[in-house]
């Protein structure tokens, strides 16, 4: 089945508002960023995204007034943005509703959500205000049939001989509704390929309902069966395949381009100012028909400069200052 | 021998790295301790990161932990799940030293890099644990930077993010979190240790130039300074090494 589409299509059939939802990536590392803005050129409303450290996705689509609900572990852009700007901002004003997580517990989430167990333990977090501080009360847990109503749950450990787990952490399964990611190959049937560090992508894909992958390369079905071992996307849950070259800048896709340092340092410093981040949305992202149209105003002439060293996967020796 | 505060807090933290220590690093100064501990004291240090990448060879500095830096010719691109798993895991975790950093301290290294002010209606935001709470809760040693201020050294946070040793003595151990915790807090004025019983925060050594008096001043909690001595400034040879071969481009450093 030939499940190529475009990615206003994939958007408008996929992702309505409401949806519980999900990016891949991290920081600014491979978040399918041309999706990201499609969403908000769509005008979604009231998502719910589930995030460990998806930066500047999760930055945009809060800052756009997408998300109403953010379940996440960290809101950072690495040294362009130590708190995303327009996270921090939604938080102290209280436009959006947070609730906080680590890392790894927001991984084992979407694993469970991946493997169908309502839950999997850890000890991370135990004497942690992560526990005993929720931000979603219960009456919203209740009212909402796809949250659990509990944000985590401590028992003791019911086996003896791991003597010194005294007690773990339950976190709850992530069941999202759609789940996007970005990667460097895939073929029209959904078959995919992540190259360098697929961070928690897979779990995500396979923890959601319906998936989109947007990609790098639409390549023939052989040659990602010549090497299967390099693959990591089945093609049964995959909804929709979008062709979309440089869809995840202005983060970086390895192998392919670096992140654009000279747009996240720009970025910055539109998010800090109301009126500039609102002309920033409208003249780049809404008037832009395509990815291809925002690329021209955001990038400019620097895709060369972040294009990839094939020997390293990252542009050797980019002005990063 | 002129240098920065931040370059004599990167050295501090570079010469706590042992032989055969798997380091977990964050963004920022505690990359460039872990890159200058391999080229200082401990060659066969492993240097890792919560993304997954292990033993990464890092040609240039990665401004981020997932900066595709990180994955250039690595033992194994893992994932989220392998790292942290490599931290909980009982045998490989007891060899993981980690580095953190956070907006407050309190006496017993507890840490938070969450909210200032109430969590429901934050006077500031910042970025929450990421992998901090997980790393803090798995690992033997953690390593904590910070600025020392009197508003981040405080008597209790507004939020624990990431736990040390709670509320001292055995508490860690009570509340059912793996063996060990903070190891040392690393400053701009001096080095911090937690006594081996109660698990307080003590005064372990003040940097060339700063007066004792000035840190317990930059502190908002009782101290103690029974035990201080001076910490050896940087040497030529690892002031060499941070600046011709960790950072030339003065990424963190500058």
């Amino acid at each position: 089945m030939n499940k190529t589409m475009t990615l206003a299509d994939a958007v408008d059939r996929y992702i309505k508002d409401g949806d519980h939802i999900s990016i891949g990536g991290f920081t600014i590392n491979r978040n399918p960023m041309a999706a990201v803005y499609e969403i908000i050129r769509q005008g979604r409303r009231d998502l719910h995204l589930y995030a460990h450290s998806n930066g500047q996705g999760m930055d945009e689509l809060v800052g756009a007034g997408c998300v109403a609900k953010l379940e996440i572990a960290y809101g950072g852009s690495g040294r362009f943005a130590s708190t995303c700007i327009r996270f921090k901002k939604a938080v102290q004003e209280g436009t959006i509703a947070v609730e906080d997580y680590s890392n790894y517990q927001m991984s084992l989430r979407f694993l469970a959500g991946a493997m169908g167990v309502p839950f999997l333990p850890t000890r991370s977090g135990l004497g942690t205000d992560i526990i005993t501080r929720w931000g979603f009360p219960r009456s919203m847990r209740k009212a909402d049939a796809k949250l659990p109503d509990q944000k985590l749950c401590v028992i003791d450990n019911p086996f003896k001989g791991h003597t010194d787990a005294r007690k773990v952490v339950l976190v709850p399964a992530i069941h999202t509704d759609v789940t996007i990611i970005h990667v460097q190959k895939a073929d029209c049937h959904g078959t995919a390929r992540i190259k360098g560090l697929p961070f928690v992508d897979v779990e995500q894909a396979k923890a959601a309902t319906h998936l989109i992958v947007t990609c790098e390369e639409l390549v023939a079905p052989e040659e990602l069966r010549d090497n299967p071992d390099l693959n990591q996307i089945p093609p049964f849950i995959v909804d929709a395949v979008v062709h979309i070259p440089h869809g995840a800048y202005p983060t970086a896709c390895y192998g392919h381009y670096d992140y654009d340092p000279v747009f996240l340092k720009h970025y910055a410093g539109l998010a800090k100012n109301e009126t500039s981040y609102r002309t920033y949305i409208d003249d780049h992202i809404r008037s832009s028909a395509s990815h291809a149209e925002f690329l021209q105003k955001a990038a400019g002439d620097r895709l060369d400069a972040i294009k990839a060293d094939p020997s390293t996967g990252y542009a050797r020796n980019l002005d990063r200052r | 021998m002129d240098y920065t505060p931040k370059e004599m807090m990167t050295i501090a933290a570079a010469r706590t790295i042992r032989n055969g220590d798997i380091v977990f690093c964050g963004t920022g100064i505690s990359m460039i301790a872990a890159m200058a501990a391999k080229h200082i004291s401990a060659p066969e240090s492993v240097i890792f990161f919560e993304t997954g990448a292990i033993d990464s060879h890092l040609e240039e500095v990665p401004l981020a932990v997932a900066d595709p830096r990180v994955m250039y010719r690595t033992a194994v691109n893992g994932s989220l799940l392998d790292a942290f798993g490599t931290m909980q895991n009982r045998t490989t975790g007891k060899r993981v030293v980690g580095i953190l950093g956070a907006a407050q301290i309190d006496p017993y290294g507890n840490l938070n890099s969450t909210v200032i002010g109430d969590y429901a209606s934050p006077r500031v935001r910042f970025s929450g644990s990421g992998g901090a709470a997980d790393v803090a809760s798995f690992v033997s040693r953690t390593i904590i930077f910070m600025q020392h201020e009197k508003r981040k050294f405080v008597p209790q946070v507004d939020y624990v993010t990431s736990p040390g040793w709670l509320s001292g003595g055995d508490a860690r151990r009570r509340a059912g979190l793996c063996e060990g915790g903070p190891y040392l807090v690393i400053t701009n004025m001096a080095v911090m240790g937690f006594d081996d019983s109660d698990h307080r925060m003590f005064l372990k050594t003040v940097y060339p130039g700063v007066q004792v008096a000035d840190v317990v001043n930059h502190t908002g909690f009782d101290i103690d300074i029974s035990r201080v001595a001076p910490t050896p400034p940087p040497s030529a040879e690892e002031l060499r090494i941070l600046r011709n071969v960790c950072d030339p481009q003065k990424l963190i450093l500058g």
